[in-house]
């Protein structure tokens, strides 16, 4: 489970992002993390994984996101950034998908293990000793999940899993993401997507929890999204057209 | 091409060529590291007129790359660059050292000559045989055995780093010189008006990547000591060639073969 209580982030003096926050994630639940640009979804992802500093309480199966805990707290968390690219740094998958477990202290024979058991439940096994830099960016997305998937984290923080994706490709992550069985947190402004693959939604405005509840109410209710910036999901605008 | 994408390209086929497979690439890079140290040690200790001992060396490099499969053009293509400034090393000595050395017929060669090309020619030779070695062995299997030689673990991580951001660096240069192109048409290059801004950018934005990517990596359990590649331990093959190509080395630094071939050839006696 995951909580927070009280949880301020500034970047400089005075520069609030993220503004008293306090929520539960339940074990296994998908989250959606929506906003405005700039409202504070990836900043509320950074703080959750030790990456920027807090105030307030944030609790990671009772483990709080401390220095002392960082090793463990991000063991249990897996966090697939926006930008592929960052992610992977190693010149060819296997070695990108190998390189969590190497560092957990698995033997090389268990990482490979492990690194072909997540290519295959990805259906990826084609991509095994592809250079990074030659793979297309829905492939570099899926590899940089199986990355992440390799750790076999409790938790997956994907941060715009589907920003700069073709459709088929889109369909592919979306599809991968709800066959996931694990706590998933979300942040995207692709409305349609969140509402395939998420059961809970967190709107987050100015840093602050504008709405939290049912995707289907929050994504649904035009004036609360108009009011912080976003627009009705496609799918369900033209479902209202018919 | 733009220059700035192919330059990028280029140093991905060096991870191209460091994946093919050969008789050189299956070497244990801890061996290939040996003796390429070993070539450039002996290489250098030549004496500044021993050209016709030097000359020898030329069959490693040679060699190697004939069994490796990697044509050797590749390697003068690669080094375009650095080639001229190594070359450039020695030009002054003629003006310095006009002392006759030898005479090709009629034709006196001075000290100066023969120490310019001498001097050219190690400088050539080291570079082939540190292109032979990383176009056969992966940046990590080279890391790996530098481990092993117990070189710092924060020089090497820092080797492995910086050969892995030099091309997360170009992309950023790409973009950028995209981005001024497209608005600067018919110019050639960046203007040095905004050389000082290019820069300044292209440094925030290379931060900016290589912070999110240390991040990336932190999380991944990294803790400042990469798990290098998998070298497993050297088989009787690897021993042979470090003893066989070292031991040659020695024997041409010690005898000179081109020489005493050459007082064969003219109806000498060993």
């Amino acid at each position: 489970m995951i909580r927070f209580e009280h949880v301020s982030c500034e970047y400089e003096k005075g520069q609030t992002v993220l503004n008293d926050l306090s929520f539960e994630i339940q074990d296994g639940e998908s989250v959606g993390l929506i906003g405005a640009n700039g409202a504070g979804k990836s900043t509320l992802m950074k703080v959750l994984l030790g990456l920027l500093p807090y105030s307030g309480r944030i609790l990671v199966d009772d483990l709080e996101v401390n220095k002392a805990n960082l090793k463990e707290i991000r063991r249990k968390m897996g966090f697939v950034l926006q930008n592929s690219d960052n992610q992977m740094f190693m010149p060819t998958v296997f070695e990108d998908i190998m390189f969590a477990p190497l560092n957990y202290g698995m033997t090389r024979e268990e990482a490979e293990k492990r690194t072909e058991d997540t290519l295959n439940e990805l259906g990826l096994s084609n991509l095994k000793h592809r250079h990074n830099h030659k793979i297309s960016g829905g492939e570099k997305k899926m590899a940089a999940i199986a990355t992440v998937l390799a750790m076999d984290p409790g938790t997956l923080l994907m941060d715009e899993p589907t920003s700069a994706l073709d459709p088929y490709n889109r369909r592919i992550v979306i599809n991968t993401i709800n066959k996931l069985n694990k706590t998933k947190i979300i942040a995207s402004h692709d409305l349609d997507m969140i509402l395939d693959t998420c059961r809970r939604v967190i709107l987050l405005s100015n840093g602050s929890i504008a709405a939290d509840d049912g995707a289907e109410n929050v994504l649904t209710d035009q004036i609360l999204l108009e009011k912080n910036r976003m627009e009705l999901p496609l799918s369900y605008s033209h479902m209202k057209k018919q | 091409m733009d220059r700035i994408d192919h330059a990028a390209s280029e140093l991905r086929e060096m991870d191209d060529l460091a994946a093919l497979s050969s008789p050189i690439h299956s070497i244990h890079p801890l061996a290939k590291l040996i003796v390429t140290i070993s070539y450039i040690i002996l290489t250098v200790s030549f004496s500044k007129y021993d050209l016709s001992g030097l000359i020898v060396m030329l069959l490693y490099p040679v060699i190697i790359f004939s069994i490796s499969g990697i044509p050797i053009k590749t390697c003068f293509y690669k080094l375009r660059i650095v080639l001229p400034l190594v070359c450039a090393v020695g030009l002054f000595n003629p003006f310095f050292d006009k002392a006759p050395l030898m005479s090709i017929g009629s034709i006196a060669v001075s000290g100066g000559v023969i120490s310019m090309i001498t001097l050219m020619l190690k400088g050539m030779f080291c570079l082939m045989a540190s292109f032979i070695l990383v176009a056969t062995t992966t940046m990590d299997a080279i890391c790996a055995a530098l481990r092993k030689i117990r070189m710092p673990g924060m020089i090497v991580t820092l080797l492995l780093l910086t050969y892995r951001y030099i091309s997360v660096m170009i992309d950023e240069v790409s973009v950028m010189a995209t981005a001024y192109k497209l608005r600067a048409p018919g110019q050639k290059g960046v203007h040095y008006s905004a050389w000082g801004s290019f820069l300044g950018q292209l440094l925030l934005r290379s931060m900016d990547r290589a912070e999110e990517m240390y991040s990336s990596m932190q999380l991944r359990g990294f803790s400042g000591e990469f798990q290098y590649a998998d070298v497993s331990p050297a088989k009787p093959k690897d021993y042979l060639y470090t003893v066989f190509a070292v031991g040659i080395f020695f024997l041409f630094r010690m005898i000179n073969i081109a020489t005493l071939f050459g007082g064969i050839a003219l109806g000498g006696s060993l």
